[in-house]
């Protein structure tokens, strides 16, 4: 038997039924994730939140910034919906602004930090051995220090917290190491499976293995450890514009109108409540948007009843 | 208790209701599930006798364990149980906890399948033995310690005194078993339900298992149910026999009359489906075409009817009632309490009575879903091996006398090493897992290498495929050395040499479609993706399955289905030999047949060799050209399949084949038996000499202290007894061990 008895049906007809199972699994994906009615909503939901801030910049007239007309310190009413704040700013322009370089972060830390750790771990325990010990040392490392005051130093240092890549970068640094470890635990015991061992039979390197087989079916820890680190990320950014380190004034983020309006609850509700909920409703949508990505991923499930 | 007067009729069945101890009426199991309430047990009715053994069997999910856990009282809170089960007179269906825990245990006892989980590791084994004897007698500790001892030498295990003070992690599996039994019979029950006792055990040990229980049984007078899968273990240690499918109990009768002459289409196939130990090579397995049924969409009429060669209109319309077959072959209705009748489900039980199992079924390696549908593929299976043999003509010419040998092992050894815990991880000793191996494997010839489990079997496949590193020896493959090379070199040569799994569940990445899967071996050699996609197809058609099935996921096949996915995605690079590990130890009894027959097709139209890795003799003497017996890491005997079974030389060969169930009540009754004692001894720590003394029969009772001295201080050498049989024993003899069948 040689290579000769290649197929004997003629091309066109071949690259057509490659493109037609391709569509029909990624449909499949896509109507197990419309069965998840809490992801569907969450879904929807976040994409109207992302319009909101980014396409609301440019509807809206006011800015994020400090304008003389804005009279300071008024609740709610048809000029200003969410009310202003005592310096004169228009907190729906605030929120719209605030909401977008949140967003920006929070996603980016979680891809990076997603891809890095996942990485990571998989490599280390698909190797194993004196691999594993040395690249899950520098995880503790990682691990252990603690990391707000780690991101706060760098950051003072560095003099770039003021723009959100660099906030974002230097986030994203410190907290691939949980993931990489959560991928490890689960990698150590998928190594084990025998199609693992097939693939290995028939020639596969060490990197087909990691990407095809090992991190295909880590994708549920993956995506639940990827969705906390959303929120992760939005609180540590939260906690660094509180620490002066993050996105500075005059720009804006939500974590920093949160801490401007922290004595303010009780007597202008209008300026807390609005960032709290929308960090309450990002948060909420991604775990479920997670929940639904994770189901719709694993061919198992047949049927999602929730 | 007992008294002297039950024991003493055992055996025999007497008539009358008065000696019943079980007797289960139009018992059914339903579980609540999401897609719809699962029948798992419809309308069992049985009834057993004191000191009788009936035997159920069936294959996995015909609902035999469900039946004895209702029995029991030990199924989940929301399965609904209807219909009445009397122990000893006492209905146990509906009864509360606290009650039927009165009865479990004391009046029925229970063994469970794995003898690990089963035994809680914190407690001794004489503490959870005594625990059972307290639980339902008001007896001091002393006293049920005592019983504890006087149990464990019942159930036959040595040194009892320093064993009841042992966790049961210090026991191997068999004597763990045995610990069960022994808390079965704690409290001298009247009936014991065994629910796969042996299955998770070797055949050397489940042999002697089987015989403790025997022993144990005869002792107390409790009557048995022995629910397995195992048709042959069935035939030699019970009086009576109910076959259960689909959750129905499809043929009920003495173990002779199910056996010699079914009534039954579904017991014609079991049997035809079974390779046989006692039958010569030539003949095809007949398997029963399709899958068992999906208990949740059950057809109507008769749940065999899909599957079944005989189904006419009736039989998709009608469900067959449970008849014996009178003298006039009338179908006529029986009490359940008459034990010496053979019944049986089916409208047409009247016109099978001498039918052989070839008679009914097709001998034909092709599985679908239904007759129709395999018709289809059975052509388009041809056709794609038309094709494929049209550029194979070439080779087909030279199959002359001489084979070539393509692989070739020498000296093979592997020592895997023990760490100590903590942090320097320092060498403390090493499992001798293969210690000095050499085979040859030739062209287009089954080699198969069978053994017990730890034997070091699997390990020998992985190292001539490379996936693991040998400490020292040689393998070669077409005359190049495969031990050389770096993994990099070796990417070609995995082409030639391919790997199939035994489990179907575990080999087949569960987030892959089938078609992924099979083309994964092509795309990772750098064959195109339209290429792949079509030559998937080919081998979908090759193995039996249709292409449309290409897009699925693997979870929505069955295990029979899977084990072909497998098989196909082996042979996607066309290799030129297939390691089969174990390939249909995982799978019920008729769908093995089908990937049996289909692995002889492909040998023969592929011109594939096959190295056969397996613990199972029966089907090892119906494929293999060539035997080689392993045990502890060491070849014990070799030479072509028809001689090894024939004149077994090694005492382990002739142990091993004499402990091999046979499906055949009288055959397994008579035969001579080589029974062994004791367990594998560790590999970390081998005997010196020849491995197999601390076993052999040889050695403990035919061998003077003299001969005895070369057994324990030299290490026999494979030599050549003739013609190509070798074996490893200073002493050894050859033994004829199976009465040559008719055919």
């Amino acid at each position: 038997m040689s290579e000769k008895k290649a197929p004997v049906a003629p091309r066109s007809t071949d690259a057509e039924s490659v493109g037609g199972a391709e569509r029909t699994q990624l449909q499949m994906i896509v109507s197990r994730f419309a069965r998840h009615r809490a992801a569907m909503v969450s879904l929807v939901a976040l994409v109207v939140i992302v319009l909101f801030t980014f396409v609301g910049p440019f509807v809206w007239r006011w800015d994020h910034t400090v304008h003389l007309e804005i009279p300071p310190s008024v609740p709610p009413n048809a000029d200003h919906p969410l009310g202003t704040t005592t310096a004169g700013h228009d907190v729906l322009g605030q929120l719209m602004r605030g909401t977008q370089q949140t967003l920006k972060v929070a996603l980016t830390v979680s891809v990076l930090g997603t891809v890095v750790g996942s990485l990571w771990g998989a490599t280390a325990g698909y190797y194993g051995g004196r691999v594993d010990a040395l690249m899950m040392r520098v995880v503790d490392v990682f691990l252990i220090v603690p990391l707000l005051i780690m991101v706060a130093a760098i950051a003072g240092n560095a003099r770039a917290g003021t723009t959100w890549y660099a906030v974002a970068l230097i986030i994203a640094f410190f907290s691939w190491a949980q993931i990489a470890r959560v991928v490890r635990g689960v990698v150590l015991s998928l190594r084990e499976q025998d199609y693992v061992e097939a693939a290995k039979a028939a020639g596969a390197s060490p990197g087909w293995i990691i990407v095809r087989h090992l991190l295909p079916n880590a994708a549920g820890p993956i995506i639940v450890a990827a969705t906390l680190l959303i929120a992760v990320a939005i609180l540590l950014e939260a906690g660094m514009s509180f620490l002066q380190f993050g996105i500075q004034p005059p720009d804006i983020s939500l974590g920093q109108m949160i801490s401007d309006a922290r004595t303010a609850v009780s007597t202008r509700p209008w300026l807390f409540y609005p960032p709290g909920l929308m960090l309450l409703a990002i948060c909420l949508t991604i775990n479920f948007i997670g929940d639904g990505l994770r189901d719709a991923l694993d061919p198992r499930q047949t049927m999602v009843r929730r | 208790m007992t008294t002297t007067d039950q024991k003493s009729n055992e055996g025999t069945t007497p008539r009358g209701t008065d000696d019943v101890v079980l007797e289960v009426r139009d018992l059914s199991v339903t579980f609540p599930s999401d897609d719809g309430p699962l029948p798992a047990v419809r309308e069992v009715s049985y009834v057993l006798r004191r000191g009788e053994a009936l035997g159920i069997v069936g294959e996995s999910g015909s609902g035999k364990s469900v039946t004895s856990m209702a029995i029991m009282g030990l199924l989940p809170k929301n399965a609904r149980v209807e219909g009445s089960a009397r122990v000893l007179g006492q209905e146990v269906v509906g009864l509360r906890d606290e009650k039927i825990s009165r009865i479990r245990g004391n009046r029925i006892a229970m063994i469970f399948q794995d003898p690990l989980t089963s035994l809680n590791p914190v407690y001794t084994v004489g503490y959870q033995i005594a625990e059972a004897v307290l639980a339902h007698h008001k007896v001091g500790k002393k006293a049920a310690m005592d019983r504890a001892l006087d149990l464990l030498k019942l159930v036959g295990i040595p040194h009892p005194e320093q064993r009841i003070k042992q966790y049961p992690h210090e026991l191997s599996g068999g004597m763990r078993q045995r610990v069960v039994i022994a808390i079965a019979m704690a409290n001298e029950p009247d009936v014991i339900i065994a629910d796969e006792p042996t299955t998770a055990l070797d055949v050397t040990v489940q042999a002697q298992v089987l015989e403790a229980l025997e022993a144990a049984r005869k002792e107390t007078g409790a009557a048995l149910v022995l629910i397995t899968h195992d048709l042959g273990v069935v035939a030699g240690h019970v009086d009576r026999v109910g076959v259960m499918y689909g959750g129905r109990m499809v043929e009920m009768g003495p173990v002779e009359d199910v056996f010699y002459r079914p009534r039954m289409p579904y017991a014609l196939g079991l049997l035809g489906s079974l390779p046989r130990l006692d039958e010569d090579r030539g003949e095809r397995l007949t398997p029963i075409l399709g899958t068992p049924p999906s208990l949740l969409a059950l057809p109507t009429g008769c749940a065999f009817s899909p599957r079944c060669p005989m189904a006419r209109d009736v039989c998709h319309e009608k469900e067959p009632r449970l008849l014996a077959t009178d003298e006039n072959g009338e179908r006529v209705r029986v009490p359940v309490e008459d034990t010496s009748a053979h019944t049986a489900a089916c409208h047409f039980s009247d016109q099978l009575g001498e039918t052989a199992p070839e008679d009914l079924f097709r001998a034909t390696s092709v599985q679908a879903d239904t007759v129709v549908k395999l018709d289809a593929a059975e052509e388009r299976a041809e056709e794609a091996l038309d094709e494929i043999s049209d550029s194979d003509t070439g080779s087909t010419e030279e199959s002359g006398r001489e084979r070539e040998t393509i692989l070739t092992v020498k000296d093979l050894v592997k020592n895997f090493p023990i760490r100590s815990k903590g942090l320097l991880k320092r060498k403390v000793g090493e499992v001798q897992a293969v210690s000095g191996i050499s085979l040859d494997l030739r062209e287009k010839e089954t080699l198969a290498l069978v053994g017990e489990s730890g034997c070091g079997k699997s390990t020998t496949a992985r190292l001539i495929l490379q996936l693991i590193k040998q400490t020292s020896g040689e393998v070669s493959y077409m005359g190049q050395p495969l031990h050389t090379l770096s993994p990099r070199q070796m990417r070609p040569l995995r082409r030639d040499l391919q790997l199939v799994f035994q489990d179907p569940f575990a080999s087949l990445d569960p987030r892959m479609t089938v078609s992924d899967i099979i083309a994964e071996p092509m795309r990772i050699h750098g064959r195109s993706n339209s290429d792949a996609k079509g030559r998937v197809k080919e081998l979908l058609d090759l193995v039996g399955l249709s292409s449309e099935h290409g897009s699925r996921y693997p979870h929505e096949f069955s295990g029979g289905q899977r084990q072909r996915i497998g098989i196909a995605r082996a042979l996607a690079l066309n290799p030129k030999v297939l390691l089969l590990d174990e390939p249909v130890s995982a799978l019920d009894v008729s769908i093995q047949a089908g990937v049996i027959n289909l692995l002889e097709d492909l040998q023969e139209e592929l011109g594939l060799s096959y190295m056969f890795v397996s613990h199972d003799l029966s089907v090892v003497k119906h494929i293999a050209d060539r035997v080689a017996v392993m045990y502890l890491g060491k070849i014990v005997e070799t030479g072509t399949t028809e001689e090894l079974f024939r004149a077994p030389s090694h005492p382990y060969t002739q142990a091993l084949i004499s402990a091999i169930p046979l499906p055949d009540p009288v055959k397994e009754r008579t035969r001579e038996r080589i029974v062994v004692t004791g367990d594998v001894p560790s590999p970390a720590d081998p005997p010196s000499g020849c491995r197999f003394r601390t076993r052999c029969p040889k050695f403990a009772d035919e061998l003077s202290e003299s001969e005895r001295t070369k057994c324990v201080e030299e290490p026999p050498e494979l030599i050549d007894r003739g013609s190509g049989h070798r074996d490893a024993c200073h002493y050894s003899k050859v033994m004829e061990l199976l009465s040559a069948s008719r055919s």
